[in-house]
């Protein structure tokens, strides 16, 4: 089917199983609750156009919480708002999955494509200590199979996921091909929702811990252990040419795609380029790259913002490779031959483009 | 050969509330509240199908004292979260329990949408004119002239703002079926705020639409008053602003009086 980015992942989510969507208008995503309208009429789900951000992640909280698969999408002043209940989900254990169309900001910024919600998007954004799993498709089919993945990872590990995308994803009509419809029977079973109290004891889900037995304590160490174990199992990356690069680019979703196209055409000059596409943002792919910087001299971080994931970048290579950086602020989407010209002096390590991090 | 005795219950705990003390204040009318809701649950046998959201505020233990499933939204936005439950369970008894910092405040774009979409919901508005939880601060329901601890000398309208009437506010909404204002200062009251919490629930279960008790609820240890000052507040100067009785009624129910 050829269907925009935001369609594709209403589409992939209903077929995920998803059937409460509650959102709030927001430029450049505003195709996705558009398709979900009317979508959720022919499968006999729930759309709820919000009365505001704040409103619609909470109704997805109450939503998950009564065992529904529920999501939210946005752009990034939306997902500022979201926060809060973000927070409150991770703190309670509700899965959700939350889209973040990433447009330009500090503030109203401006509608076109950035990626400078990288450091709210794994680090957090809302208060306290928690994580929420960051998916990063660099479009096309993947917007498929990682709306699928996010709803099931949400579900494994009761948490939000978030699925960070950009503008310029979220319009481009590309090509897909959808699985098949799961069977919401065949989904496991929670025995945690709450779908009043008949035949067992009532229950009761919260985040307030005032117990003074060190409650919270126990709670966010046992949080903690989660993430432990969504960081030693759910690591997603994709390598291409890595084997005897003289170079590797590190650069995510729509940044991943601009550098790919610049490889090749360096491939014509002799330059050997390789590219590192973390997908999962958080956890970040970090063992993996450590063990890449050790064979190449050189990594060119590429990002659509003025530098956020290279700190994850410098945390895994360290002193193993020289790193260099390019970073263009939201709203100007670079060509290939940009790009190639930053990983030529990055090669050249003459730092004409970007510059070079001391570690 | 002795006779045996038939003893006949007349009252008990209800089986909505747990058997565990709650923190409220001496004379605070969120204890009162609790109980009027458990037996109205009790006496139209929802109690297993109903599922509440608790305020932030002084009741947001209230799951540890309600027996029934329960589940806690942020400040402010229960009606957001008990929508959201209610889309997934159109079948089974959602509830908010909701104090007038969390109903009138924060939340008070969730409350109107809520309601406005006419959310077969049943939302129970404690107004007790002041910050209970976060220790007197003023609230968008203190009346003029009362104290706060963010009020000095009293709240002043042209500093404050007046009070803010929000049951009549969503009356005037389509989605909303039935609101009516009681008081929890004397015996009388209290009995006319349980039939009001009654016939709010049968709207739910009746499916016509959105409906809100307003309970004057005494604060004696915020207004800084004895228990028994403080419902003679309530019934004194509390009500000149907040008058009891219906506000709006849609329902079509003949009353039984
Ligand atoms: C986002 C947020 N802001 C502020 C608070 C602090 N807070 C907790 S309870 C409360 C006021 C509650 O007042 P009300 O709803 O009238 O209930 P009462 O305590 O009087 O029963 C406030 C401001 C909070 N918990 N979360
Ligand atoms: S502070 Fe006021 S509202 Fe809170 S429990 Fe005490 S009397 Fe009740």
């Amino acid at each position: 089917m050829l269907m925009n980015g935001s369609q594709t992942v209403g589409e992939a989510a209903v077929r995920a199983g998803c059937r409460y969507y509650f959102g709030y208008p927001i430029t450049p995503q505003n195709e996705l609750p558009e398709y979900l309208s009317a979508r959720m009429l022919d499968v006999g789900g729930t759309f709820i156009q919000g009365e505001s951000e704040v409103a619609s992640i909470n109704m997805v909280l109450g939503a998950s919480v009564a065992g529904g698969r529920a999501m939210t999408s946005s752009s990034s002043p939306g997902i500022s708002l979201k926060q809060e209940g973000i927070s409150y989900m991770a703190g309670m254990e509700l899965p959700a999955v939350i889209i973040n169309m990433m447009r330009g900001g500090p503030g109203l910024g401006n509608i076109a494509p950035s990626a400078a919600d990288y450091f709210q998007a794994t680090r957090g954004g809302g208060h306290g200590d928690y994580r929420t799993p960051v998916l990063a498709p660099a479009g096309g089919q993947e917007l498929v199979d990682l709306t699928f993945a996010a709803f099931d990872l949400a579900d494994k590990y009761r948490n939000p996921v978030m699925i960070l995308g950009d503008g310029l994803m979220g319009q481009v009509m590309e090509p897909v091909i959808f699985p098949d419809f799961i069977e919401l029977a065949d989904l496991p079973k929670k025995d945690w929702i709450l779908d009043g109290c008949k035949g067992r004891e009532p229950r009761a889900i919260y985040s307030m811990l005032l117990g003074q037995q060190g409650e919270l304590y126990k709670h966010n160490l046992h949080l903690q252990e989660k993430y432990d174990r969504i960081t030693a199992e759910e690591l997603r990356w994709e390598t291409k040419g890595t084997e005897d690069a003289e170079v590797v680019v590190v650069a995510y979703g729509t940044a991943a795609r601009i550098a790919e196209s610049a490889i090749e055409e360096l491939e014509a000059e002799g330059i050997r380029a390789g590219l590192f596409r973390p997908i999962t943002l958080w956890p970040f792919p970090l063992p993996p790259l450590r063990e890449l910087s050790k064979k190449v001299p050189r990594i060119a971080v590429f990002e659509l913002s003025m530098g956020q994931m290279v700190e994850d970048v410098i945390l895994s290579v360290g002193e193993r490779a020289e790193i260099y950086f390019h970073g263009l602020p939201g709203g100007i989407i670079p060509t290939p031959a940009q790009v190639a010209g930053f990983i030529r002096s990055a090669v050249k390590g003459d730092g004409t483009v970007g510059r070079r991090i001391d570690v | 050969m002795s006779e045996q005795i038939e003893y006949t219950k007349i009252f008990g705990r209800p089986e909505s509330l747990k058997e565990t003390p709650t923190h409220y204040c001496p004379g605070c009318g969120h204890s009162v509240a609790h109980r009027l809701v458990a037996e109205c649950l009790d006496e139209l046998g929802l109690r297993e199908k109903t599922i509440g959201v608790p305020p932030v505020g002084c009741a947001v233990l209230a799951y540890n004292y309600f027996n029934f499933d329960m589940v806690e939204a942020p400040h402010g936005r229960a009606l957001a979260v008990a929508t959201g439950i209610k889309r997934v369970h159109p079948d089974k008894f959602v509830l908010t329990y909701q104090g007038d910092g969390d109903l009138a405040a924060i939340g008070t774009a969730e409350t109107i949408h809520a309601a406005n979409r006419g959310e077969r919901i049943s939302t129970i508005f404690i107004n007790n004119a002041i910050y209970g939880m976060t220790g007197g601060q003023m609230a968008p329901t203190t009346i003029l002239g009362q104290n706060a601890t963010t009020a000095p000398g009293g709240r002043d309208p042209r500093l404050h703002g007046s009070p803010i009437d929000i049951s009549r506010m969503l009356a005037v909404s389509n989605g909303v079926v039935f609101v009516e204002r009681c008081a929890l200062d004397s015996v009388k009251e209290i009995r006319k705020a349980k039939k009001a919490i009654k016939k709010a629930f049968q709207c739910q279960l009746d499916d016509l639409g959105f409906a809100l008790v307003e309970l004057l609820s005494p604060c004696p240890t915020n207004w800084k008053m004895t228990p028994k000052a403080a419902w003679d507040w309530v019934a004194e100067e509390m009500v000149k602003t907040y008058p009891l009785g219906v506000i709006k009624d849609i329902t079509g129910y003949e009353d039984k009086k």
